[in-house]
């Protein structure tokens, strides 16, 4: 992927099983961002094609995406998530209904009426799940979806992503928190300046990195 | 100078006692540019959403065109109309010369590129900012553009107001289309034009008091509203 004639990313080749969860890791700036707006189709490859075992042309529909720095809409909690469904065609009551709902399970029941706008960081970043959720989508990319959210509230996503992977959502989540990747990761994409360094099992990769970067990386250390 | 003060005291007892004459005026002068505006807002606020979320090679040559008819003089707008509306003109089997109706084509067409212009700016600024969330949640282009709308309706309703503010205080175009006709196209700045030119200080300034209290309940609306949307919520 290139901006301005720069290589950000790559020259990247990977493949994803259908099913699964795999955190991406890296330190800041190795990519993990642009590589989920490659993957999402936010982003254009300079070369070379992202194809998705769908028969659908628009992959796009079956995804969601939580943004690093979400955005949030002019409108209430319930209709901010609720828009992502009536975009779908969906009725505006039965969307305000999913979304209270969906609200509720990420812990947002309390703030249901409040202006999106006033949220605080860790809210908004909530808000973005239950709107990603709420589309029920058979991919699902997170930005480093707990990067504001308190232990608990950590844990509580974490669940939910356990139980929405259980019912077959293949996910696909960056995150700087080691332990968060020990608990859920079944593959993991260690990203280093712009190239997957190593991609490899989650066992295998915590138990034994097969690169001295990842060792150091792991260990805490400053890699570039 | 006691010509003026007995003119300024008739001025406010017309003001008060609600004149028949400046009532109806001035009803005429709100009828016209509110229809106005809200024809050249039907045109304006899409083709402000529509400019800010797509992307095509005259795009910038569009704007460019639209900030430039938002200077164009009234008055040469008011020619134009005229000619095109007169008995030879294009249009002049319709009969519109000296009604209503084409002073409002000529407000038409002086606030359209006004209001898009600053719908524009505003929408575009919102959809850099709900650009990425929209796309991925595969938006068609009419959900796009309705959702801008929607979400930005304050700084559009800003915009409007604006184009009201210059609709209603605009004289040239509207005397050379309109004709300044007593109880048919006489509004209000082509009254206070008028009364001014035979001395009748007491109507021109009564009239003046509604135009001027018209345009300060006018700016504390886009004042008040503007403060809102700066708080960023809704
Ligand atoms: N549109 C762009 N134009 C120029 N540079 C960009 C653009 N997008 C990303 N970059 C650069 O590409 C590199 C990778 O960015 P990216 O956001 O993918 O990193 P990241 O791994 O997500 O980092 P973090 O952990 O801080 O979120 C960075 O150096 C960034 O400055
Ligand atoms: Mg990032």
């Amino acid at each position: 992927m290139k901006r301005r004639g720069v290589q950000l990313i790559g020259p990247i080749n990977l493949d994803l099983e259908a099913d699964g969860l795999t955190i991406v890791l890296g330190p800041n700036g190795s990519g993990k961002t642009s590589l989920l707006r490659l993957m999402h189709g936010l982003e254009r490859p300079a070369t070379g094609t992202v194809n998705w075992a769908m028969p659908d042309s628009n992959a796009r529909m079956h995804q969601a995406y939580v943004f690093q720095t979400p955005t949030m809409m002019r409108r209430s909690v319930t209709d901010c998530i609720a828009y992502a469904l009536t975009v779908m065609g969906a009725k505006r009551a039965d969307a305000r209904r999913g979304a209270q709902d969906y609200a509720k399970r990420v812990g947002l029941g309390h703030v249901l009426d409040r202006p999106a706008g006033v949220l605080s960081g860790g809210e908004k970043q909530k808000l973005a799940l239950a709107r990603a959720l709420i589309r029920q989508p058979q991919i699902l990319f997170l930005d480093e979806p707990c990067a504001n959210l308190d232990g608990r509230a950590t844990r509580e996503i974490e669940t939910i992503l356990s139980e929405v992977r259980a019912q077959g959502t293949r996910i696909v989540m960056a995150t700087h928190d080691l332990g968060q990747a020990r608990r859920l990761a079944d593959d993991v994409l260690f990203m280093l300046s712009g190239v997957v360094h190593e991609q490899s099992a989650a066992g295998q990769f915590f138990a034994t990195p097969q690169t001295a970067t990842a060792k150091a990386f792991l260990g805490g250390q400053i890699v570039e | 100078m006691n010509d003026l003060s007995q003119g300024l005291a008739e001025a406010i007892y017309r003001v008060a006692t609600l004149d028949p004459e400046l009532v109806n005026i001035t009803l005429r002068s709100l009828q016209v540019t509110v229809t106005a505006v809200v024809i050249a807002s039907a045109i304006a606020l899409p083709l402000g959403a529509w400019l800010a979320v797509t992307r095509f090679w005259a795009r910038r040559y569009v704007i460019a065109v639209l900030n430039a008819l938002m200077g164009l003089p009234p008055v040469v707008v008011g020619l134009i109309v005229y000619v095109m509306l007169s008995r030879s003109g294009p249009f002049g089997v319709l009969g519109l010369l000296f009604t209503p109706t084409a002073m409002i084509i000529a407000q038409v067409i002086i606030v359209t590129p006004l209001i898009a212009s600053i719908a524009h700016q505003a929408l575009r600024d919102l959809w850099s900012e709900y650009h990425d969330l929209l796309i991925s949640l595969n938006t068609t282009k009419r959900q796009r553009i309705a959702t801008l709308l929607w979400d930005g309706r304050r700084a559009l309703l800003t915009a409007c107001l604006a184009g009201f503010g210059r609709a209603i205080g605009e004289v040239g175009a509207i005397m050379i289309v309109g004709g300044n006709i007593d109880n048919a196209t006489r509004v209000l700045t082509t009254a206070i034009a008028l009364e001014t030119g035979k001395g009748n200080f007491s109507l021109a300034l009564g009239l003046g008091f509604v135009l001027i209290t018209l345009a300060i309940i006018l700016n504390l609306a886009i004042h008040s509203l503007s403060r809102t949307e700066r708080s960023n919520l809704w």
